[in-house]
């Protein structure tokens, strides 16, 4: 069988059966912010596009999430889409506004725009303000099933996040991708071969957001509150470790990153200030040792140990499609 | 309109030759920061010629480049391409009318295979370039093409490998093979041999010949035995001025030619 099939496979039984193993809403937890460091992936990663102000997709669609769900009866799966829609329009918007700019002076807008939406939802009555968004409820899913317990509610994240996980991968490797990946290579050669990069970044730009946004929704529903921590730069700053630490530019290296640092923040919550520093210290030796990161320097690794390995056969291997391709 | 199509057609050898420039720049000229890099250009480049645009370093040959394909614009001046206008064009619109350069730094896409690298290219006329949604197969029907151009720059064996990891010379030639990917009906080719070793020079410039056919070339060269080699007709740039323009044994033999390649020498 297909070795991708049997991780994904082992991937799949694994996380449907983690909650009886571990608390869901740890694992929910983790899930949110997997979708939410791939979303940020695509744009540094794909793009090369560093957005330092991506919690406002996370934390808005948090809020448009909860005033639906708060206000109406419409279904928790389709209120988690209105908000991720949501973000993705703030996104297209934006990035309309910032997309032009490039490297430092990209990243310094979206942080601005960042701030000056998390300081219009502080004001906005909706929100909360300090307080935040309280008692958020899990309508039926479907308007038919409820999900009230994090038992069951765990498997609609999981689902969720599956699709995103799925989504992610297409685009990453579809044609739009291709373009991608040659833009954060070589955006001015990208120029000459008659594309428009400013178009194909605004595009990841949005859906990024959407994916961001799809991230903070899903953590509204998980805790059933949404808050003004999850709009603020240290979210944003937060995203871009847990990347860095798993790999840039790598599929699952971010997902790793996000998982590492949410656990990590789990088991040292006890420990105060201290789960910082210890977070600066990890972060410090991933930085020096592994610069790709953990997934990045394993797949490296990897690849370095097949060349060794089947170095006389390599020739064969790349040599056939090439004889298929021109007959 | 049919006053001009009349005077096009004449059997009128001036006329003619009008018409059957490709590329032509108008008084360009471009500041930076009030130093002209560029002063009032000149350029008429033939149809199916190949054109060598050549200087010391620092006399505006890049930035002559960059704007002819709109990568900058100009502070003034205009250029022709087919007969239209093109100033106020963006450089992508001026790359898929068919006026594509390379560059004079290597340009691949290093984490992209060599075939990805064609590949790319070739998208930009194929139309799901936005096609976030589908998968590389929707792409496939690029591979035979890709292929071919690989084939065409001796790269066939390379199509799996990330182009960070070719030498130097392959890096070059796939260049090229991403150039021709847009079809170009004018190609800019900025300094293709430099920094290469003699074992290089000999197969990129066979390669620039093979190119050129049935299409207009217009090349910055340092390595003069290759101009000569290749090329139709010179320009000499310095300080950002047309210094001569002619064939290569009228530019060799012009003494201000002579006297600034001896000024330039130690480069
Ligand atoms: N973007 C720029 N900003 C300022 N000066 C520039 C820029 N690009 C080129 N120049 C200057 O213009 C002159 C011509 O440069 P260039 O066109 O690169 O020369 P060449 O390609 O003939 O060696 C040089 O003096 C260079 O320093
Ligand atoms: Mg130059």
């Amino acid at each position: 069988m297909n070795p991708k099939l049997i991780i994904i496979l082992v991937a799949a039984a694994l996380a449907i059966a983690a909650p009886f193993f571990v608390y869901p809403v740890l694992l929910m937890t983790i899930l949110c912010f997997v979708i939410f460091a791939c979303s940020f992936n695509l744009l540094l990663g794909y793009t090369g596009l560093l957005c330092f102000g991506h919690a406002m997709f996370f934390g808005g669609a948090a809020y448009i999430t909860g005033q639906i769900l708060k206000t109406t009866s419409i279904s928790v799966e389709v209120a988690i889409l209105c908000g991720a829609l949501a973000a993705g329009l703030l996104g297209l918007v934006i990035g309309q506004l910032s997309i032009r700019r490039q490297g430092i002076q990209f990243a310094m807008i979206t942080l601005a725009f960042s701030q000056l939406v998390y300081f219009v939802l502080l004001q906005m009555e909706f929100t909360g303000g300090e307080n935040g968004m309280q008692g958020i409820p899990r309508n039926p899913l479907f308007g038919l099933v409820e999900v009230r317990d994090s038992f069951s509610f765990y498997y609609v994240i999981l689902a969720l996040s599956a699709v995103a996980v799925f989504a992610f991968y297409r685009i990453v490797h579809s044609p739009f991708g291709e373009v991608l990946k040659a833009i954060r290579d070589n955006e001015a050669r990208v120029e000459s071969l008659g594309f428009d990069p400013e178009k194909f970044k605004l595009v990841a730009f949005t859906l990024s957001a959407t994916m961001a946004g799809l991230a903070g929704a899903m953590k509204a529903t998980v805790f059933q509150f949404a808050t003004l921590t999850d709009l603020s730069w240290p979210v944003s700053g937060e995203v871009i470790l847990m990347t860095l630490l798993g790999g840039l530019g790598t599929l699952t290296g971010p997902m790793f990153g996000a998982a590492i640092i949410i656990l990590m923040n789990d088991h040292l919550a006890g420990f105060g200030e201290w789960a910082l520093i210890g977070q600066g210290v990890i972060l410090l030796v991933v930085i020096v040792l592994f610069r790709r990161g953990f997934v990045g320097e394993i797949g490296a690794l990897m690849k370095y140990l097949a060349r060794r390995g089947k170095k006389p056969s390599a020739a064969l291997v790349t040599a056939k499609p090439v004889v298929e391709q021109s007959r | 309109m049919s006053i001009h199509a009349e005077a096009i057609r004449a059997p009128d050898v001036a006329n003619f030759e009008q018409s059957d420039n490709v590329l032509v720049a108008e008084g360009l000229t471009k500041f930076f920061a009030g130093f002209a890099a560029v002063k009032d250009v000149n350029l008429s480049v033939r149809r199916g010629s190949i054109h060598a645009l050549i200087g010391p370093n620092g006399a505006g040959k890049t930035t002559c480049f960059n704007l002819l394909t709109k990568t900058l614009s100009p502070s003034s001046g205009r250029i022709l391409f087919d007969g239209d206008d093109i100033s106020a064009l963006r450089s992508s619109q001026v790359a898929r009318r068919g006026l594509v350069r390379s560059f004079q730094i290597s340009a691949t896409f290093p984490n992209l295979t060599a075939l990805e690298n064609v590949r790319v290219a070739l998208q930009s006329r194929f139309g799901a370039a936005y096609h976030f949604w589908r998968s590389l197969t929707a792409v496939a029907p690029l591979n035979k093409r890709a292929q071919e151009l690989l084939e065409q720059v001796g790269l066939a064996d390379s199509r799996n490998v990330a182009a960070a990891e070719l030498s130097y010379g392959k890096k070059r030639a796939l260049e090229i093979a991403t150039t021709l990917a847009l079809e170009p009906i004018v190609l800019l080719l900025d300094e293709p041999t430099a920094g290469m070793g003699h074992e290089d020079i000999e197969p990129i410039t066979r390669l620039i010949k093979a190119a050129a056919v049935g299409r207009t070339v217009l090349l910055v060269e340092h390595n003069l035995s290759v101009v000569s080699n290749l090329c139709d007709r010179i320009t000499v740039l310095q300080h950002g001025q047309t210094l001569a323009e002619g064939s290569y044994a009228e530019v060799s033999g012009n003494p201000a030619v002579i006297s600034a390649y001896m000024g330039g020498i130690d480069e």
